[in-house]
């Protein structure tokens, strides 16, 4: 797992107040494996099967065992909030996450798969519920070569 | 045999799931999970210099909080909801502020929307997650999307 800010020298990590549409504000590779299927499984108190067992995921018309979108969204959320910790903590400053779950991530019992999270400003000026601004942060997703998160976006309080 | 939503649950409000008390464990055990790797979610003293009370709960915390309540409806057989059939289709998460380890919460599920669409039934539920004191955490929208008996 890396966490490599790519505008370091016009946006410091975490800052956003310089943020400009378009600007990578970061990007994180995790690979994910079964392993982390479980453990995500047991800190959520998800015990859906589809998330772990093959044959159950097959009988339902899966691929096999996926991921559950739960865990992509919270891994794409800690990318952003990671980079955003670098001046302080950043998980105080997200005001509203969402996304729609476009692609399942099928997940093999062995070795794992590359989930790839870049962050990206897609519009600033704006504000959040109670009128504070902020910033919105576009989040994509890819394993496999597909979009697994669609309209995956933050509002960051600047 | 599968079950058909029940589209007369629309605007009903559940709120019999028991209070959810945010153990430490709870969440330094989804910071490992979801690869949140600051140590306000970890460690006692990074949190407090935050300026918070205990350790802090990743952004998408809150889901587990909402799943457990979601579950007093969508599990309910009455509910029509045919767990093998679903996915899930749409997540959004309003924070008001962040969730810390040690409080507790208290939650109410709000069946927002049924909808039909193909051959799919769209179930919105709109958790509103509470603190102590009764004022606002944060907001949890989960749309499931519940393949028909013939999908």
């Amino acid at each position: 797992m890396s966490a490599v800010p790519q505008r370091a020298a016009a946006a410091a990590a975490g800052t956003l107040t310089d943020a400009a549409v378009g600007d990578v504000l970061f990007t994180r590779e995790v690979e994910v494996t079964r392993d982390r299927l479980v453990r995500y499984a047991g800190a959520s108190r998800d015990f859906n099967p589809i998330h772990y067992n093959d044959v159950v995921a097959t009988e339902v018309g899966l691929p096999g065992v996926i991921a559950h979108g739960m865990l992509t969204m919270g891994l794409a959320g800690s990318a952003l909030t990671d980079w955003l910790g670098h001046t302080g903590d950043g998980t105080a400053r997200v005001a509203r996450l969402g996304t729609r779950f476009s692609r399942p991530i099928p997940v093999p019992a062995t070795g794992g798969v590359t989930l790839t999270i870049t962050g990206t400003v897609g519009a600033v000026g704006v504000s959040d519920d109670d009128g504070a601004p902020c910033v919105r942060v576009d989040l994509r997703a890819e394993a496999l070569g597909v979009t697994v998160l669609a309209k995956a976006q933050a509002f960051v309080r600047v | 045999m599968s079950a058909t939503v029940d589209a007369s649950r629309v605007g009903s409000v559940f709120t019999g799931t028991p209070p959810f008390e945010v153990s430490r464990r709870d969440v330094i055990a989804f910071a490992d999970a979801v690869g949140a790797t600051s140590p306000v979610h970890r460690d006692i003293a990074e949190a407090r210099a935050g300026g918070f009370s205990d350790l802090l709960a990743p952004v998408t915390f809150p889901v587990v909080i909402a799943q457990e309540a979601e579950a007093e409806y969508i599990a309910d057989p009455a509910s029509g909801v045919d767990f093998s059939r679903v996915v899930h289709a749409e997540e959004s998460f309003s924070h008001r502020r962040a969730v810390v380890a040690g409080e507790t919460l208290t939650t109410a599920v709000h069946v927002d929307a049924i909808t039909a669409r193909g051959g799919l039934t769209l179930v919105t539920t709109r958790t509103e997650i509470t603190d102590e004191a009764g004022d606002g955490v944060a907001t949890v929208v989960s749309t499931l999307a519940v393949r028909g008996a013939d999908a």
